[in-house]
């Protein structure tokens, strides 16, 4: 018989026992709906998890520092563990050229640099002394400042600034006002700033360095006491953030990336070249680039470029890696038990088909009578599996999807009670749409073997006899 | 055991055939030894009692069953050699069979009935109206299409299952017991279709008819030739003098 016909006659005979073959399509159809519903969840808290570690900017993102035999200390990673990879090729300093060239790597979104500096933090005529550290205008949509009061930089080079909770909380203790009240207020920021060596006429070149210091004569700068007023536009707690898996390190005052390099100031880093006199490798170098990749999949490649270039690189990319494997035994563990229930149903279409060979035992013999193989009558009864398997699949899916939509619905209402961002923990992506449905498909045609052989070894004889 | 070579004007040679089954330690001894010939184009009747072995004789004719001995050829050709598949094709293409019982579809009108050995030859779509509405017409039954079985007296409920044996235009219709469930004027309607489809008057090609049958005044008028069976054996074998088309 051709498909059509197959599919023809299927149709007609599940009509036939409409009640009966729609109980056992439902059964399927839960089946199916428990894996999809148990997928779904699975798929949901690893694209959760996904996207938390991605805002956090720790997963796609790469540390460069200068080769060991640069800075010449050992190059360590994030607590020791992973280890960076070593370039093959003779290193270079990390410096503004440097810079550039990473730009330039395939998949790279930008490149900055985490500069850090102690700033006095003035409101009125007292201050506090706390660490400042620059923030790129990537970090807006970071899970670190979630929860933040006020507002991102409005500019990459705005004088503006983020207070951290606690330095907020100290600072309008002063003026006996609360943290939120110093939105919009400008205070004082003093750092350390350089401030280059004025060029030395040529006649007065000789007496020019006899008035500066040996050091002062290597490293080309002078450092001063500066000043610069800034508005507050956010209040982060940054210590809640970081317990939440964000990438905000702990520091009482966040600025502009662009404002801070324009600022000139002194880091830690200078103090420590002034002191073991290795300003060599000056020029506008940097300790540290933090390299953005456009996707997690693509951090070896990155790494890969980086290492060949001359610097050491670093990323958590493994622990990713095996998140994911966490995540894969998860899902098998949901499908596993999504899958029982759809075992269940597979007993019901067995029975439906073996019943339903009881019941047409005389028409299988009619059938065979009038020229239909054994091929035919057990093509017959795998139809009607077929069938019954695709619309209970369909029919699962699409429970599956609604069983999603009021679990996402009461974890958003739970979610807001306990003042939680919502989020949403339920995806029903297409390929586990369109699997749920073919696994259907596929138990069904399993649970139909024995039926449709049963029916097809029928002996024509005895089943025209059969009243 | 040897076996004849069949003739190519045959339409069913049955030689010494043997069906015997097994219930417990007895053998049921359904067919013992049957030799017969039926030339194409006869009208065979096949009489005897209740278990004389007539309807597992047309079983082993229409490949539902098979030989525990001895060979039958239908059309020359052996059908305890052919696979699955080939027996299938045997009883959809070169035979047509009607029950006492009619066998029809319940839940399929008169018109899906008749076209149901289409669909298993798989016959183009496009050509099964035109065929079914032919094979009806061969049965008086073009008005009645739509209707399903359970709305058909018996006797059109036998045209229907006449129709649905022709479709395919086989060149053998077996028949058993096909006027038993009908009363004596529509049985006698019945016999007058299938002598009409054996020696068709508008030219057509004839059918060869072998019939069970336990009423032999029927089988006296309308056919060629009757064997009695008793006992899984020929008991007689009489020809009547009535014209073979063949």
């Amino acid at each position: 018989m051709t498909v059509g016909d197959l599919a023809e006659l299927a149709a007609r005979n599940l009509r036939e026992a409409v009640l009966r073959n729609s109980l056992t399509t439902m059964g399927i159809a839960v089946g199916v709906a428990s894996l999809v519903a148990m997928l779904s969840l699975g798929v949901g808290l690893q694209n959760l998890v996904n996207r938390r570690l991605e805002r956090s900017g720790l997963f796609d993102s790469v540390l460069v520092r200068p080769s060991p035999q640069i800075t010449g200390r050992p190059a360590d990673g994030f607590g020791g563990n992973p280890q960076p990879q070593t370039p093959a090729v003779p290193p270079r300093p990390l410096d503004v050229a440097a810079r550039r060239n990473l730009e330039q790597i395939a998949h790279v979104v930008e490149v900055y640099p985490d500069l850090r500096f102690t700033a006095d933090v003035r409101f009125g005529d007292q201050g506090r002394i706390t660490q400042a550290v620059s923030l790129p205008s990537s970090a807006a949509g970071s899970d670190s400042l979630e929860g933040m009061q006020g507002h991102f930089f409005s500019a990459p080079d705005a004088h503006e600034m983020i207070l951290q909770l606690d330095l907020a909380t100290e600072l309008a203790g002063l003026g006996h006002l609360q943290p939120q009240d110093l939105l919009g207020k400008n205070l004082t920021l003093r750092y350390a700033g350089r401030q280059p060596l004025p060029p030395s006429p040529p006649g007065a070149a000789k007496n020019a360095e006899d008035s500066l210091s040996p050091d002062e004569a290597a490293l080309g700068f002078s450092i001063v006491s500066a000043e610069i007023p800034l508005r507050v536009v956010g209040i982060v707690d940054a210590e809640a953030n970081q317990s939440a898996g964000g990438g905000l390190r702990r520091s009482g005052v966040y600025m502009p990336l662009d404002l801070v390099e324009k600022l000139g100031i002194v880091e830690g880093r200078d103090m420590g070249e002034v002191v073991t006199n290795s300003a060599a490798g000056r020029g506008g170098g940097y300790s540290n680039l933090t390299v953005r990749v456009d996707s997690p999949a693509n951090i070896p490649i990155v790494e890969a470029a980086i290492t060949q270039m001359g610097f050491a690189a670093f990323s958590l990319l493994d622990v990713t890696t095996r998140l994911r494997e966490v995540f894969a035994i998860l899902d098998m563990l949901l499908g596993m038990f999504g899958s029982l229930a759809l075992a269940v149903a597979s007993l019901g279409i067995i029975n439906t088909l073996v019943m339903a060979i009881l019941e047409r035992r005389r028409e299988i013999g009619v059938f065979k009578a009038l020229g239909a193989s054994d091929r035919d009558v057990r093509q017959l009864f795998f139809a009607e599996a077929g069938v019954m398997g695709l619309a209970g699949g369909a029919a699962g899916v699409a429970l599956g999807w609604a069983i999603g939509r009021v679990i996402q619905f009461v974890a958003q209402i739970y979610l807001r009670r306990q003042s939680i961002p919502v989020e949403n923990v339920w995806t029903v992506p297409w390929w586990l749409a369109v699997g749920g449905i073919a696994f259907a498909l596929v138990v069904s045609l399993i649970a139909g073997i024995y039926p449709a052989s049963r029916a097809a070894q029928l002996d024509p004889v005895e089943a025209l006899r059969y009243e | 055991m040897t076996q004849n070579p069949p003739t190519s004007d045959l339409a069913i040679h049955a030689d010494r055939l043997v069906r015997h089954y097994k219930m417990g330690d007895a053998v049921i001894r359904a067919v013992d030894g049957v030799s017969l010939e039926v030339p194409q184009g006869q009208f065979l009747a096949l009489l005897g009692a209740s278990g004389s072995g007539k309807s597992s004789l047309m079983n082993l004719f229409a490949g539902l069953d098979h030989a525990t001995g001895g060979a039958v050829f239908v059309l020359g050709k052996d059908l305890g050699k052919m696979n699955g598949a080939e027996i299938s094709r045997h009883r959809n293409q070169t035979i047509g069979m009607v029950f006492q019982s009619f066998n029809l579809l319940p839940r399929m009108n008169v018109m899906e009935n008749i076209e149901l050995p289409l669909r298993l030859a798989e016959v183009p779509r496009s050509e099964r109206p035109a065929r079914v509405r032919q094979a009806a017409e061969r049965v008086g039954l073009t008005a009645r299409l739509s209707h399903r079985p359970g709305e058909l007296s018996g006797g059109e409920q036998q045209r229907v299952a006449i129709a649905r044996a022709l479709v395919n235009r086989p060149r053998i219709l077996l028949a058993d017991e096909p006027t038993g469930n009908l009363d004596s004027r529509t049985g006698q309607e019945i016999l007058a279709l299938i002598t009409a489809i054996n020696c068709p008057a508008d030219g057509q090609p004839p059918t060869t008819v072998v019939m069970v049958t336990h009423e032999r005044a029927l089988a006296e008028r309308y056919a060629h030739r009757m064997i009695t069976l008793a006992d899984g054996r020929l008991a007689s074998d009489e020809r009547q003098m009535k014209e073979v088309t063949s």
